[in-house]
């Protein structure tokens, strides 16, 4: 399968990636390794699923807020956007070849990273493993 | 003594390279074929580790690793600190032969992953009679870039941690997370401005493309082996430098990424072995 194919596009694709996206803080707060490695991130950011945004406030690593969109004039960071079967076939416990890291599917444009890229970029391991904490171990 | 002493040997080599005086280091194990294995970009030797400890291959090669100039403990030249590493095409190719000849390497097989496997495509079609076989491990003559590397090296980014968090992508989901973060740890030791120093060869130096026609393997035998899990160099970009190299062998490996000698190395010598009992039967 590659990253252009669309693994997953049942009708409730959309409410599927939006539930596991909600999982997120939860799973990003209890990790003490995540907790430890993202004490340096402290940034509003948003997180994509699909035509839903998530808006997330991050401080010192805490995931403080994780509030479904849409907004009006919310400031934010930086975003991290996918169409939600490709956030399903990114959470799967082994996910394709293509599906299986954020830049990955930024490549061929499944994904978008968007707007100021500096923490993004300096706490880039923390937030790919943020990001990724929905996925099942294989 | 109780401690499991490896067989492999490090050793440092004084050698001109393009009439510049280096000191290269360099790991070996075993006897018979050289097999002068080349690392990826902004990494080093260690890498090979798991090959020059296989006695599967090196009863009946000799294997020999090195570090490139400004990686792991090859020192940068005298007078390095005046300029921006950047490696070229013509100086990676002058480096391998120069290792080849200091080390009176014998028309060795030519193994490298990723950058290595990119410059291998170069000697086959440039200096194919020096080798006796050439191995390009995620190796393609072009490849669409899938990030900016200006990120690699600015004083408010951690250079060694996004270097690794970037290439984290690049390992297969399966391989075991002892040696998935080994890779990483390496990452985190470059120095400033190596990784893209060497991807400066890859990215704007190095599209091989035009050179494809000249490639003959019937000269010097041309296999590549690419990861399923490599985005960097996809199997796609792989099967098409195949697909325009006439006689030139193509197989892509499950559940491997860009990093296969070092992120599973029992997986990957299920491709390597075959390949090497192949070389070594056509001697």
């Amino acid at each position: 399968m590659s990253p252009q194919s669309s693994p997953d596009e049942r009708p409730d694709a959309q409410a599927r990636a939006e539930a596991a996206a909600m999982r997120i803080p939860d799973l990003a707060n209890a990790d003490p390794d995540i907790q430890r490695r993202a004490r340096w991130l402290t940034a509003e950011w948003l997180l994509g699923a699909g035509e839903t945004q998530f808006h997330v406030t991050q401080r010192e690593g805490r995931i403080e807020g994780f509030q479904r969109g849409p907004f009006l004039m919310r400031p934010w960071t930086f975003a991290i956007r996918a169409d939600a079967p490709a956030w399903l076939e990114f959470w799967r416990p082994l996910p394709a070849p293509g599906f299986h890291d954020i830049l990955a599917l930024s490549k061929h444009g499944r994904l978008r990273i968007e707007g100021d890229l500096h923490p993004f970029m300096a706490n880039l391991q923390v937030i790919k493993d943020i990001v990724t904490t929905p996925r099942a171990r294989p | 003594m109780t401690a499991r002493i490896e067989p492999v040997i490090g050793r440092y080599a004084h050698m001109e390279v393009a009439g510049v005086p280096h000191r290269i280091y360099f790991e070996e194990a075993g006897q018979g074929i050289p097999l002068l294995c080349l690392h990826t970009a902004g990494a080093d030797a260690r890498q090979f580790r798991h090959l020059l400890d296989d006695s599967e291959v090196t009863e009946h090669f000799r294997v020999v690793a090195f570090d490139m100039p400004w990686h792991g403990k090859s020192n940068p030249p005298d007078g390095f600190e005046a300029r921006d590493y950047r490696l070229t095409t013509e100086g990676y190719t002058d480096l391998i032969l120069a290792v080849v000849r200091g080390l009176d390497l014998d028309r060795p097989v030519l193994m490298g992953c990723s950058i290595g496997g990119r410059i291998v495509l170069n000697i086959a079609a440039l200096h194919p009679d020096r080798f006796r076989a050439l191995i390009g491990l995620e190796a393609a003559a072009f490849q669409q870039p899938w990030y900016d590397t200006a990120w690699l090296n600015r004083p408010d980014v951690h250079g060694g941690e996004v270097c690794a968090a970037l290439v984290s992508g690049l390992i297969s989901p399966t391989a075991p997370a002892a040696r998935r973060h080994e890779i990483l740890w390496h990452y985190r030791q470059g120095g400033p401005g190596v990784f893209q120093g060497d991807l400066h060869f890859y990215r704007v130096d190095g599209d091989l493309r035009p050179k494809l026609g000249r490639i003959d393997p019937a000269r010097c035998p041309l296999y590549l082996l690419t990861g399923e899990y490599d985005p960097s160099c996809e199997p796609a970009d792989s099967l098409e430098t195949a697909a325009r190299i006439p006689g030139a062998q193509v197989e892509i490996m499950p559940n491997l990424g860009h990093f296969p000698m070092a992120e599973d190395p029992d997986r990957f010598r299920r491709h390597l072995l075959p390949v090497l009992d192949e070389i070594r039967g056509a001697e």
